[in-house]
C-alpha cells in the first residue's frame, strides 16, 4: 500500500506534474499540489518532477509475507470435465514456482465426479489437489463456492491464488480477494514472480491500448485472474508425486441463499460474431464438395465456416454466416480466408481479427493487404494438409 | 423495493497515446461519458421498478463533475442520485472502491437490490460488483443475461456460464451485475429533463461514512499498485510463408501452435 507524498518545501509549484499527468489527477491549490480521485499511481509525476518533491511512500505495515507460501490454483469444471484454462494456470504456476521453490496446489469444487477429475491434475504436476465434493456444489453458486475456496485458502495459506478469467472465475475471485482484504489483478495476460515472491502481473488496460504492470506488495494472498488461451499448458510429468486431499464439508458450507431453478447446456451453435475461430470460403472454393473440405478444416479447428457474399448468393450458406457490409462484422482470434479476393466490402468487417491468414493463388489479391500470414498457393493443396496436421495434434 | 444502481463516469475515449521516445503516456482527453455498460444496469432497474414499484437510486464514487452523469440518469427516470466524493477516496482500486460504495449504500439506508454494470471501460475488471456483495455479506449473480422474474421478496435471473445456462433465484438483499445487450437502454426524456431540473444530486464525503478507518479508503486502502504502464507490443509484421504447399501448411500450423491458437 503506497501513498503519494508531496514535499511542500521542495515543491516550486512549477506545474510540470499537473501538466504531464495523463489522468488530469493533479491540481494546484493554495496549500500546494493535491492528488484527486483520478490518480492511477502511474508514477509519471514522480519521474518528471525537477525538484524531486514527489515520492511514493510505503505505509508502515507489519504484514508477514513469509507465512504465505506456494501457489493455489482454482480448477473450474465445465460440464463434468476440467476447464482447459486450469492446465494453463498449472503450467504457468509451475514455471514461477521453480524460481522461488514453491509448491503448486489446486482446489476443485463441485458435485459428483469431482474427485475423479481431480486425479487428472496429478499427471500435470500438481502437488496437492484439495477436493470439495458434495452434491450441494452441483451448479455454481457464488456464495458457497466462495466459502469452500476460502476454507482451502485458510488451511493452506498460499502466496498466490490463480483463477481463470471466465464468467465463473470473475465472479468468484473478487469475493475471495475481498474476504481476505487483499489485492486482485483481473484478466492478466503475462505473469512472473520476483525473488521476494511478489508476482509481476501484466494486463491490458483502456481497451487494450496500454499495458499495466500491477503488484500486490503488502498483503497476501495475491489474487490474479488469467485469460484463457494466453499461457502455455502444463506438460505432463514423468512420475506424478502429488496427492488428493479430500476436505471436510460442514453442512453450512453448502448452504446457500441462492436457489438454482434450472440449468441447461447451451447449444454450441454460436453466432459467427462470438466465434474464436473462423474459416471463410470465398469464390475460389468452387463447389459443394470443396465447401465441405473447408468445413472439415473449421471442424478440426473447433470453429465455424463463414462465407463471402457471392457464396451465400450461390446458396452455400445463409446470411447469418456471411461476413461483410451486407452480412456480419467479426473479430475472432483466428480467421483463415480461402479463395477470398479481399474486396473492401468484405475486409472492412473482419480486419479487427487478431490473426488473419489468407490463402489465395493470386499474389496480387487485395486480401494480402490485410493478412498477417500470407499463403500464395492453391487452396486445394494447402487446406487438406492443414486439416490433417490439426487432426493429428488432436489425437495425441 | 429499493434499487441502487452503481454507475461510473469514464474517459470518453480509450485511445491512449504513448510518446514513442520516452515511452511515457500522454494525457487522456478530459472528456467523459457514462460507462456504457452501466446504462444497461440503469435500464434493468427502471423496468424492474415499473413491475415491482419502489425507487431507483443511482450511486457513484467519483469527482463532483459526475453530477452531469447523474442529471442524465434523472432524465432517464432515476429517482435519486448520490455521489461519493472526497480526496480521501482518491486512487482507489477494486477493494477500496467497492468498500466505499458498500459504505455509501449504508449511508443512504441500504438497498433491496443492487445492480452493477458488467464492467467499466477504464478499470475493465468486472470485479467491483461481486466485491461490494462480499463487503455487505449478501449473495450475488454476475453477468446476468436476463431477469426471468422478480417480486417483492426475490429475483430470478439467467446467467450463461461457459457452457451451461443457469436460472437462479436470489432473495433480497442481493446484488446482480448485468451483461450488455440484456435490454435496450431507454432514451432520455425531455419532459423528465424539465421536471428534474431542480432535483438535487447529493454529495457524500468521508465524514459521512459509518467507518472512519482511513486505511480502508483511497490509495491507502488499495492493496494493488500500478508499477508501470507501457505500450502494447507492436502488431506483428506481415509474413509470407515460403516453400511448397505442404511446407506452407506445416509452417502455418507451427505458427498457430506457438501462438496458442491451437
Ligand atoms: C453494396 C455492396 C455490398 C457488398 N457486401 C458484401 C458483403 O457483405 N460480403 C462480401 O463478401 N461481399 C460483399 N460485396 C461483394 C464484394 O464486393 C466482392 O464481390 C466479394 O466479396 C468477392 O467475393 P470472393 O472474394 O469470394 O470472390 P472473388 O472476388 O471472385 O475472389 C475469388 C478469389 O479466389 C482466388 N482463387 C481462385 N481459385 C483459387 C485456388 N484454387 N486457390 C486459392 N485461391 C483461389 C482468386 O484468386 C480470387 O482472388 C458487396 C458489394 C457491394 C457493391
Ligand atoms: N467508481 C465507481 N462508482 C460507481 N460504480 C462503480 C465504480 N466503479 C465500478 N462501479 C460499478 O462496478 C461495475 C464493474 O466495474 P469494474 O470492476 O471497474 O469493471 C461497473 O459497471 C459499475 O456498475
Amino acid at each position: 500500500m503506497e501513498i503519494m507524498k508531496f514535499d511542500a518545501q521542495k515543491c516550486s509549484l512549477c506545474g510540470i506534474c499537473v501538466e504531464k499527468c495523463p489522468f488530469g489527477a493533479l491540481v494546484i491549490e493554495e496549500k500546494g499540489i493535491v492528488v484527486d480521485e483520478k490518480c492511477r499511481m502511474c508514477g509519471l509525476c514522480v519521474r518528471q518532477c525537477p525538484e524531486k518533491a514527489i515520492k511514493f511512500e510505503q505505509k508502515a505495515n507489519s504484514f508477514d509475507k513469509s507465512k504465505w507460501k506456494d501457489f493455489l490454483i482454482f480448477v473450474e469444471q465445465e460440464r463434468g470435465d476440467i476447464h482447459p484454462v486450469a492446465y494453463e494456470l498449472l503450467g504457468e504456476a509451475r514455471k514461477m514456482a521453480k524460481k522461488v521453490q514453491f509448491k503448486v496446489n489446486c482446489v476443485i469444487v463441485g458435485g459428483a465426479g469431482t474427485e475423479e477429475n481431480a486425479k487428472k491434475l496429478l499427471a500435470y504436476g500438481a502437488d496437492k489437489v484439495y477436493v470439495y465434493e458434495d452434491e450441494g456444489f452441483e451448479g455454481f453458486r457464488a456464495d458457497c463456492y466462495t466459502d469452500a475456496v476460502a476454507d482451502c485458502i485458510a488451511i493452506t495459506k498460499p502466496s498466490s491464488v490463480l483463477i481463470g478469467a471466465t464468467a465463473l472465475g470473475r465472479s468468484l475471485a473478487p469475493r475471495l480477494s475481498t474476504r481476505f482484504h487483499t489485492g486482485l489483478t483481473a484478466d492478466c495476460t503475462t505473469l512472473d514472480i520476483k525473488d521476494n515472491t511478489d508476482m509481476v502481473q501484466i494486463r491490458p488496460a483502456f481497451g487494450g491500448n496500454i499495458m499495466a504492470q500491477i503488484a500486490i506488495t503488502r498483503s497476501r494472498p495475491q489474487f490474479a485472474t488469467v485469460r484463457y488461451r494466453v499461457m502455455d499448458k502444463a506438460l505432463k510429468v514423468k512420475q506424478p508425486s502429488g496427492e488428493i486431499v479430500r476436505c471436510d464439508i460442514p453442512a453450512e458450507m453448502t448452504k446457500s441463499a441462492i436457489e438454482i431453478l434450472s440449468s441447461r447446456v447451451i447449444d454450441k451453435s454460436k453466432n459467427i460474431e462470438d466465434e474464436d475461430i473462423l474459416v471463410v470460403a470465398g469464390r475460389g472454393v468452387r463447389n459443394e464438395k470443396d465447401v465441405a473440405m473447408c468445413q472439415e478444416l473449421a471442424d478440426a479447428l473447433g470453429g465455424q465456416l463463414a462465407f463471402t457474399r457471392p457464396m451465400v448468393e450461390n446458396g452455400y450458406g445463409d446470411t447469418a454466416h456471411q461476413i461483410g457490409l451486407s452480412g456480419r462484422t467479426v473479430r475472432p482470434k483466428l480467421i483463415i480466408t480461402c479463395g477470398v479476393s479481399g474486396a473492401i466490402q468484405f475486409t472492412s468487417c473482419m480486419t479487427g481479427s487478431e490473426c488473419i491468414v489468407a490463402i489465395n493463388n493470386d499474389a496480387d489479391a487485395q486480401i494480402f493487404n490485410v493478412a498477417h500470414y500470407c499463403i500464395v498457393d492453391d487452396l486445394y493443396q494447402v487446406v487438406p494438409q492443414l486439416t490433417e496436421l490439426v487432426r493429428k495434434q488432436k489425437e495425441e | 423495493m429499493k434499487i441502487v444502481v452503481c454507475m461510473k463516469q469514464v474517459p470518453a475515449g480509450t485511445k491512449v497515446d504513448i510518446d514513442p521516445e520516452t515511452g511515457a503516456m500522454k494525457r487522456l482527453s478530459g472528456e467523459t461519458r457514462t460507462n456504457p455498460y452501466d446504462l444497461f444496469a440503469l435500464e434493468a432497474a427502471l423496468s424492474l421498478r415499473e413491475k415491482t414499484g419502489g425507487t431507483v437510486t443511482v450511486l457513484t464514487m467519483g469527482p463532483p463533475q459526475a453530477e452531469e452523469m447523474m442529471r442524465d440518469a434523472y432524465t432517464m427516470g432515476a429517482d435519486d442520485a448520490v455521489i461519493l466524493s472526497d480526496r480521501k477516496f482518491a486512487g482507489a482500486d477494486v477493494l477500496a472502491t467497492s468498500y466505499a460504495l458498500s459504505q455509501g449504500i449504508q449511508v443512504i439506508g441500504g438497498a433491496d437490490l443492487i445492480i452493477c454494470g458488467k464492467q467499466t471501460t477504464d478499470g475493465d475488471t468486472s470485479q467491483v460488483g461481486p466485491a461490494i456483495a462480499e463487503h455487505m455479506g449478501i449473495p450475488h449473480a454476475a453477468w446476468v443475461a436476463e431477469i426471468v422474474d422478480a417480486d417483492e421478496h426475490a429475483i430470478s435471473v439467467r446467467q450463461d456460464l461457459v457452457s451451461v445456462s443457469q436460472v437462479s433465484k436470489l432473495p433480497y438483499p442481493c446484488l446482480i451485475t448485468v451483461d450488455k445487450d440484456m435490454c435496450v437502454p431507454r432514451l432520455p426524456s425531455y419532459l423528465l429533463k424539465c421536471a428534474t431540473k431542480e432535483r438535487p444530486v447529493r454529495i457524500i464525503g468521508f465524514d459521512d461514512m459509518p467507518d472512519h478507518d482511513l486505511t480502508r479508503y483511497g490509495l491507502i486502502g488499495s492493496p494493488t499498485s500500478v508499477e508501470r504502464m507501457f505500450a502494447p507490443p507492436e502488431i506483428e509484421k506481415q509474413v509470407y510463408l515460403e516453400g511448397d504447399a505442404a511446407q506452407k501448411a506445416e509452417e502455418l500450423f507451427t505458427i498457430l501452435t506457438d501462438k496458442k491458437i491451437l
